[in-house]
């Protein structure tokens, strides 16, 4: 193999005598052309900033026409109803509350299944069982979100319903499992690659000091792999807190602050949802609202991708 | 550690047997889940599929209704992500793993980087909805400029407003990051002895990029590459937020023109009360599904096939 690799080079290098300066310039010219291409994640990042700073902050102090709404205003208001005909409240906790509800759900369900899941297929499994759910779970990973939506309309919905007359066609429960099955996988895999990046020689320690499977999976293993665990489970709770389909589809149009799994909610990606497929003028209130909603969902995914770095960083525990 | 309780051992290894069965009962819950989305979709929407229902526009009248313009729509929003988000994505691992040195410059790049990925699909959306859509603003209110023939394939319209090339990029935001961050994995997983060896027969850097370390790579970049584009042809959130029209009934034929994504024509399927809207969906679910699947297919094959002797 480097054999070739070598011949690859000589004759390169033999062939075609490329002169030292031109070669220098050539190879200046590529590298500065691939630093522009990462520097364009920069731009991208800044762009994001810049934009949504400047429609929110248009939207906190006020338009020509118009008031602005005031950043305590919106947000510490308990009222959200931008739509409609009377007065417009722009207080943004009611779709906080939605986004958290179906957040929790979502994490109540997929968090403990697929940790447990992870320490099943990475402790217990047999390698060709593993190889089968590690592909299954590739496959649910890969399906779209819009999927699971439909999902939750058409089965999780009426099942709930069937269960309880208090679930309507919108309800929270029903688009936080839906979430919750859509980072099943993601909890999954990267909790069970930081399960197997635990060295074997803890877990023949702990089998040597007579722990059965279970002290040496629960006890040893997992506190190993506590930092990459938990940093699956923030990636995770960012995926659901952004997710925009599933609710836009199954949680319902009502900003409401309400703690009811049975009740309808709108999450703060529901709201935008609903404001770029609805009829608002580009240059209305409520559609600079959006913008300052979309501000609000970035600072907050944002915070948990820190956070997980963070962790990943902070307590990460080395063997080598 | 020390003073550990002392557990009799019978309660050990009930506990050791109950925890394998949780175990068991978990894993068997996230299949069956698997397995009831699969099954409930194939009854709701298999007996709607059919060579019209592949070939027709869409329909009010559920019956006739077809997913032509969105599945066409799809491989062109596909298509352009792939052109721009690949080299670019491709071009950022190559930077960061064999060009840059450890400055502060690099460090933000790559803090920047796992940021991006953490960023929700739909404030992408609203982003390209600015930059590409408008142009942040540029000419608001005026008549779009017009470069080229409206017939041909290079005609162009300045800012892009609802059109396929506007929502090709958009996509190519979202997935920029996954392409990154793949790429930065395979070009890592080439042994430096490799490296080593070309620098130390004279070759320049990008002499041992372009003819060693991207070769030695390139099964672990495109599958890293497929994978990212099927992410970009399921999401529907960012087409959502750039107004995708409801209902399309011409498939593309330039970067102008307007169209709509198989997602969103599920969305707005799924959205509808009357039931035969939803077996329609359900249909088209299969048809993403099919082409999702063939992706990943491609993926494995690809990293079968290309396996190279360097790894």
């Amino acid at each position: 193999m480097s054999l070739q690799a070598a011949a690859a080079i000589t004759s390169a290098a033999r062939g075609t005598p490329i002169p030292r300066s031109s070669r220098d310039r050539s190879e200046r010219v590529v590298k500065s052309v691939l630093l522009s291409f990462s520097l364009l994640s920069i731009v991208t990042t800044f762009s994001i900033v810049a934009v949504l700073g400047i429609e929110a902050w248009g939207f906190f102090t006020g338009f020509p026409d118009k008031p602005g709404i005031g950043l305590i205003p919106f947000l510490t208001g308990t009222e959200w109803s931008p739509l409609l005909g009377g007065e417009q409240k722009f207080g943004v906790l009611p779709l906080v509350c939605g986004t958290v509800l179906v957040t929790v759900i979502a994490g109540a369900f997929a968090l403990p299944i697929g940790l447990v899941t992870a320490i099943f297929l990475s402790e217990y499994a047999p390698p060709r069982l593993r190889v089968v759910l590690k592909s299954a779970l590739e496959v649910l990973a890969g399906v779209p979100t819009v999927v699971y939506g439909f999902f939750a309309l058409a089965v999780i919905t009426p099942a709930l319903q069937r269960v309880s007359d208090a679930f309507g066609t919108y309800n929270a429960l029903s688009a936080g499992l839906a979430v919750g099955i859509m980072i099943l996988p993601i909890v999954c895999s990267l909790s069970e690659d930081a399960l197997r990046a635990v060295p074997q020689s803890l877990r023949d320690g702990s089998s040597a000091l007579g722990g059965t499977k279970f002290d040496t999976s629960v006890k040893v293993v997992l506190p190993a792999a506590l930092s990459g665990i938990m940093a699956s489970f923030l990636l995770a709770l960012t995926r659901a807190i952004g997710e925009t389909m599933i609710v836009a589809l199954a949680a319902g149009g009502l900003a409401q602050m309400t703690m009811n799994p049975a009740s309808q909610v709108q999450t703060m990606t529901g709201f935008i949802v609903a404001i770029f497929t609805g009829d608002a003028q580009a240059n209305s209130v409520e559609y600079a609202s959006s913008y300052a909603v979309a501000a609000t969902l970035f600072i907050m995914t944002l915070a948990l991708t820190l956070t997980g770095s963070a962790i990943l960083k902070r307590y990460r525990e080395e063997y080598e | 550690m020390t003073d550990a309780p002392h557990i009799p051992v019978a309660r050990r290894l009930l506990a050791n047997r109950m925890f394998l069965a949780t175990c068991i009962t978990c894993t068997g819950l996230a299949v069956c889940v698997l397995a009831v989305l699969i099954v409930s979709i194939m009854m709701d929407g298999v007996h709607r599929l059919s060579p019209d229902f592949i070939a027709n526009f869409a329909s009010r009248k559920p019956d006739q209704a077809g997913i032509r313009a969105p599945l066409v729509g799809s491989i062109w929003v596909c298509a352009i992500c792939a052109l721009t988000a690949l080299p670019v994505g491709v071009g950022t691992a190559i930077y960061l793993e064999e060009f840059a040195k450890r400055s502060r410059l690099t460090e933000l790049i790559r803090i920047n980087i796992s940021n991006l990925s953490g960023v929700p699909s739909i404030v992408y959306g609203i982003i390209g909805l600015t930059a590409f859509s408008r142009f942040f603003g540029w000419r608001a209110g005026s008549e779009p400029i017009e470069l080229g023939n409206p017939e041909s394939l290079l005609y162009l319209r300045l800012p892009f407003g609802s059109s396929v090339l506007a929502g090709g990029l958009t996509l190519a935001l979202v997935v920029l990051p996954i392409v990154i961050v793949a790429s930065q994995e395979a070009i890592r997983a080439v042994p430096n002895s490799l490296r080593q060896g070309a620098l130390a027969l004279g070759s320049t850097r990008w002499q041992m990029v372009s003819r060693i370390t991207l070769p030695a790579s390139l099964p672990m970049v495109m599958t890293g590459a497929i994978l990212a584009m099927s992410r970009a042809i399921g999401e529907a959130a960012p087409i959502l937020v750039l107004g995708a029209p409801l209902m399309v009934l011409e498939t593309p034929a330039n970067l102008m023109s307007e169209f709509t994504v198989l997602p969103m024509q599920i969305f707005n399927w799924a959205g509808r009360a009357k039931a035969s809207f939803q077996e329609i969906a359900a249909a088209a679910i299969i048809v993403q599904l099919a082409v999702l699947m063939s992706f990943n297919a491609l993926a494995i094959l690809v990293r079968q096939r290309l396996q190279t002797p360097f790894q």
